[in-house]
């Protein structure tokens, strides 16, 4: 390996924290969830990462798993998001106060 | 010196297009820089020589997932929705939190006092879709098999979550 495992693991940090403040900083519901699938993209570079400079095989596993639950997880993401909007006729997080009274 | 710069390349554009994601005003051009994100990371694993995944995230994350979000996009009409950001608390707090988390991480990584991993393996070795499969249908074929109940509950949910009514 010509590039050190540091630089992978502090892109992954920085990719990560994008998206935490996507989490925090947008009102869409539909960019949350993207913001949501870059950190799981960013966690699933560092696992590679980790796994490739141990020489292990689970690390690829593991993010061939993480991949499948994502594809889960948007798919029911999304059908709350379009279940949303049709109750609703918003996708904006301020406007949405299920359990506000 | 070629991987190098190759990882520098692919790892500057996925941050600019991450940056891109956070703040384009429209759900579209967030998707398609997501898009993007997803492709320089394809690349980041072909750097380290796992191709198979590298393979399935352009086809299941850019291709697959990303489709469905523009697909919902589509279907909401969400351009014309106003979109109106605000500049308040929630804001200030979340570029705070967000701050924190990132320099937790690379004070960790760049303190790590010895060599976190002692690298000693052939790449080539790792990574081939002989070798994946090989683990993944005999030591880890009861995960797979619940990985395959789990997609389906998950499509059966989505579209009964998609079709429900409120009252």
């Amino acid at each position: 390996m010509e590039i050190p495992l540091t630089w992978y693991l502090t892109l992954s940090a920085v990719l990560f924290s994008i998206g935490v403040m996507g989490v925090l900083f947008r009102s869409n519901l539909i960019v949350i969830l993207m913001s949501i699938e870059l950190m799981l993209n960013a966690v699933n570079l560092t696992l590679i990462a980790f796994g490739q400079f141990m020489g292990d095989i689970t690390g690829q596993i593991l993010v061939f798993f993480v991949i499948s639950v994502a594809a889960a997880e948007a798919a029911v993401g999304l059908a709350i998001v379009i279940a949303t909007f049709r109750n609703k006729l918003t996708v904006d997080v301020n406007d949405i106060k299920l359990f506000r009274h | 010196m070629l991987a190098e710069t190759f990882f520098i390349a692919a790892g500057l554009l996925a941050v600019i297009a991450a940056l891109g994601m956070l703040v384009s005003r429209s759900p579209v051009r967030s998707a398609l820089w997501l898009i993007l994100i997803m492709l320089c990371v394809a690349g980041l694993y072909m750097t380290l020589s796992a191709e198979f995944i590298a393979v399935v995230q352009v086809l299941v994350y850019a291709g697959a997932i990303m489709v469905l979000f523009l697909f919902v996009i589509m279907l909401l009409n969400l351009g014309a929705l106003p979109n109106l950001e605000r500049v308040d608390f929630k804001k200030g707090v979340g570029f705070v939190l967000g701050t924190v988390i990132l320099a937790q991480l690379v004070y960790i990584t760049a303190t790590a006092s010895e060599p976190l991993v002692t690298a000693s393996f052939d790449p080539a070795e790792t990574g081939s879709a002989l070798k994946i499969a090989e683990e993944l249908f005999t030591r880890y074929a009861l995960p797979f098999e619940i990985i395959g109940i789990l997609l389906l509950v998950a499509t059966v949910g989505a579209v009964m979550l998609a079709k429900r009514t409120f009252e």
